[in-house]
């Protein structure tokens, strides 16, 4: 989209989770403000792994960290089955946060180095229950050996005795620990080597059919996200600019932005031709000043003056599919376009 | 030597067809409280002028030892380093960091992965630019600023007269690499070491930092060797490709080879673990099971051994040579190498003793399993606790 609108949204009895019309803004001295999103709205249904994928900067770490309320969101509403996060106490946010959990990207400082493993996992429990520690061990090892961690090893060692991968895999265990809603993933793989990637990405995978996990999976590595997700949204400089299940996105982007994203993919096979004519130069514009109208227009090669005007809104253009540009590269089928404008 | 690359230069280096580079049983060893680490462990190789090399492998697999150990940027007491590395017809092994000094940067320069921190966050760009023109080439105050603007250019930094100026922290990471970048090419080296240079960016900035690396080569007629851990990034842009596993050459053939007829077991997993945006969704990747092995203590025989779906017992007490392929130019070592009837049948063999679904096709290892020398390193230097430290290294070991 760069741009908003919601008619991508689908039906709130078919989700769990609804983000609507989500604004965070960080103050940054002398009157200045970075308005890191702008007006995204996005769903989620039980069972289902949207990939948020864009370039650094664009937003997507804060949008995950925005619906575990981490921290409040400017404006707008984060619906998790039917309770709006943002309306209620302190209190109440923390018990719900044990429905939410979060992976982050760099495994090994994401856990405590001064604390045993068997601790770090069993923290949760330790606060929430049961408080019984025997039965705690019982969940933990359970954990454990389902990420491919051997909880007899592993119990009494501390995290510097394992490898990367496997501290992401301790990590995980920690997150599943609770029996969580919704799994927000931000950059879980990137700081590993591709071996071990497609490892975590595998049992992510399997960890999903086995416990029914719904995920928000945060990447830059375009691949790394079609493989694991069933929905695609991508991002730019604080708004949404497509959202489609993600075969369809991969086949057919629709927005500029995606298929510079799409163009610049390294492709392991020497026989492709390396197409330099996606390639935009330049970078991202700064979210302290935004452009106006459509934020993706000083980079894109079909930019005119009504992008600089008028904000792209969410628009369909086949099943499933939405976009927020102006001069979409695939246009909607007549007879299945349908333009909602809420704003 | 002229500073940017003029074309009698250019043509100068084109006419010589000497290989520029000749590294012959390239050994680097660390010595360490935990013992003798041989993160390079005998690699030959050669480039000819003009070429690019990339060179691919997991982390600690020694690729960036390589390259540094090529340009002699660890000389250390501890590092103990044997072999030959012929440069130009120079033998550098034996040169100290000071006659090394001479070459840096005029003959062979660097661009290293992390944009953010190789550059001096106080020191003005220009300056950072200038420094090695004026000590290598002499060249005075103001002629040295112009030539740096037109490196800026040459870059394709926008408005180069006032970047020139910047503090590193006013730039973004791309910007960074490409200042990078000019840096490196600033004295106009017949060489360029290229140690991970996009790893740290995104994947369009990626793109053009890769674009503007490959027309510089060009322009100037650079020999390059390209590290990287993405076979992505070097498919479409090396000449050759060596792919190294445990301090070792695995595989070595033009890149057209080795991806058409890759005959190394690892080369093969380390392609198929790459997840691609030509397959559909949730397709299941194959695993490399296990990590890159200790290199204080390698496994006997082959060391992809453990983790190959292929292994025989020959792979777990031989060492496999490193033998010449069908196409000139193409190396590998395997005793069952990929497309061969030996490995179809060393898979049958496996998958009938169940042994290869344990090995390849599930990513389940045990904590036991995948202590590396790292850990083992920490484990001897840190810990006095709970641990029992023989306990760990015996698993380590194991």
């Amino acid at each position: 989209m760069a741009g908003s609108g919601k008619a991508h949204l689908r039906p709130h009895d078919e989700t769990i989770l609804r983000v609507e019309d989500l604004n965070v803004e960080f103050p940054v001295g002398r009157g200045r403000t970075v308005y890191a999103v702008s007006g995204i709205s996005f769903d989620i249904a039980k069972g289902e792994t949207l990939g948020l994928v864009g370039e650094s900067g664009c937003g997507k770490s804060t949008t995950g960290r925005a619906i575990l309320q981490l921290p409040r969101p400017t404006a707008g509403s984060v619906q998790l089955k039917g309770t709006d996060l943002m309306q209620i106490d302190g209190e109440s946010m923390r018990a719900t946060r044990t429905d939410l959990q979060m992976i982050f990207q760099d495994p090994i400082s994401s856990l405590n180095p001064r604390r045993m493993i068997g601790e770090i996992v069993a923290e949760p429990l330790a606060v929430w229950g049961p408080f019984d520690e025997d039965e705690q061990w019982k969940i933990v090892a359970d954990m454990l050996d389902a990420v491919g961690i051997d909880p007899g090893v592993a119990r009494y060692k501390r995290p510097h005795e394992f490898s990367g991968g496997q501290c992401q895999r301790i990590s995980i265990a920690r997150a599943l620990v609770m029996e969580p809603e919704l799994i927000i993933c931000d950059e879980p793989v990137s700081a590993l080597d591709v071996s071990v990637q497609a490892q975590i990405l595998n049992m992510l995978e399997d960890l999903k059919a086995q416990y029914g996990l719904t995920l928000v999976f945060i990447a830059h590595d375009l691949a790394v996200v079609k493989n694991i997700s069933d929905r695609v949204a991508v991002m730019y400089l604080g708004k949404m600019c497509e959202v489609s299940e993600s075969d369809e996105l991969y086949a057919n982007p629709a927005h500029p932005y995606t298929n510079l994203l799409l163009g610049s993919i390294p492709v392991p096979d020497p026989t492709v031709s390396l197409d330099d004519t996606v390639t935009a130069e330049g970078e991202l514009p700064s979210p302290l000043a935004p452009p106006s109208g459509c934020r993706f227009r000083t980079r894109c090669p079909l930019a005119d003056e009504m992008c600089e005007r008028v904000e792209p809104q969410m628009r369909r253009i086949n099943d499933d599919h939405y976009v927020a540009c102006h001069h979409p590269l695939i246009e909607a089928d007549p007879a299945t376009e349908v333009f909602v404008n809420n704003t | 030597m002229t500073v940017v690359g003029s074309d009698t230069e250019r043509l100068a280096r084109a006419d010589n067809t000497e290989p520029l580079l000749v590294v012959k049983d390239l050994k680097t060893h660390f010595q360490i409280d935990a013992g003798l680490v041989k993160a390079v462990d005998g690699v030959s190789l050669e480039i000819e002028r003009g070429k690019t090399l990339g060179i691919v492998g997991e982390s600690g697999s020694g690729k960036t030892v390589l390259s540094r150990s090529i340009m002699r940027l660890n000389i250390a007491n501890n590092v103990i380093n044997t072999g030959s590395i012929m440069y130009d017809g120079e033998e550098l092994i034996t040169k100290s960091s000071k006659q090394m000094q001479k070459l840096w940067g005029v003959e062979m320069a660097m661009v290293f992965q992390d944009p953010m921190t190789s550059l001096n966050p106080v020191v003005r760009v220009g300056r950072q630019l200038t420094e090695h023109l004026r000590y290598h080439l002499g060249v005075g105050k103001p002629e040295a600023r112009s030539t740096a603007i037109e490196l800026l250019r040459s870059v394709k930094i926008p408005e180069p007269e006032s970047r020139i100026d910047n503090y590193p922290h006013e730039m973004s990471g791309g910007m960074r690499q490409r200042v990078c970048i000019a840096i490196a090419l600033a004295c106009g080296p017949k060489m360029l070491f290229a140690d991970e240079p996009t790893t740290a960016l995104d994947v369009t900035v990626q793109h053009q930092i890769l674009n503007l690396l490959a027309t510089q080569q060009r322009d100037r007629f650079m020999t390059m060797i390209m590290v990287t851990h993405d076979l992505g990034v070097v498919a479409g842009r090396a000449d050759e490709i060596a792919v190294m596993y445990a301090g070792k050459i695995a595989e070595k053939a033009p890149t057209g080879t080795l991806f058409s007829d890759m005959r190394h077991p690892y080369t093969q997993a380390l392609l198929w673990s790459i997840p691609k945006v030509s397959q559909p969704k949730h397709t299941r990747l194959s695993a490399i099971a296990g990590r890159p092995p200790d290199l204080i203590n390698p496994p006997m025989g082959c060391s992809f051994s453990p983790r190959c779906p292929y292994a025989q017992d020959k792979c777990r007490e031989e060492e496999p040579p490193l033998v010449a392929g069908s196409t000139p130019g193409h190396q590998f070592a395997c005793w069952y190498p990929v497309g061969s009837k030996e490995n179809e049948e060393a898979y049958a063999k496996n998958l009938a003793d169940g042994v290869a679904v344990t090995l390849a096709a599930e990513g389940k290892i045990r904590a036991t399993e995948e202590l590396t020398a790292e850990v083992i390193a920490d484990i001897a230097e840190l810990d006095d606790s709970v641990i029992d430290v023989s306990d760990s290294v015996d698993e380590g070991d194991s």
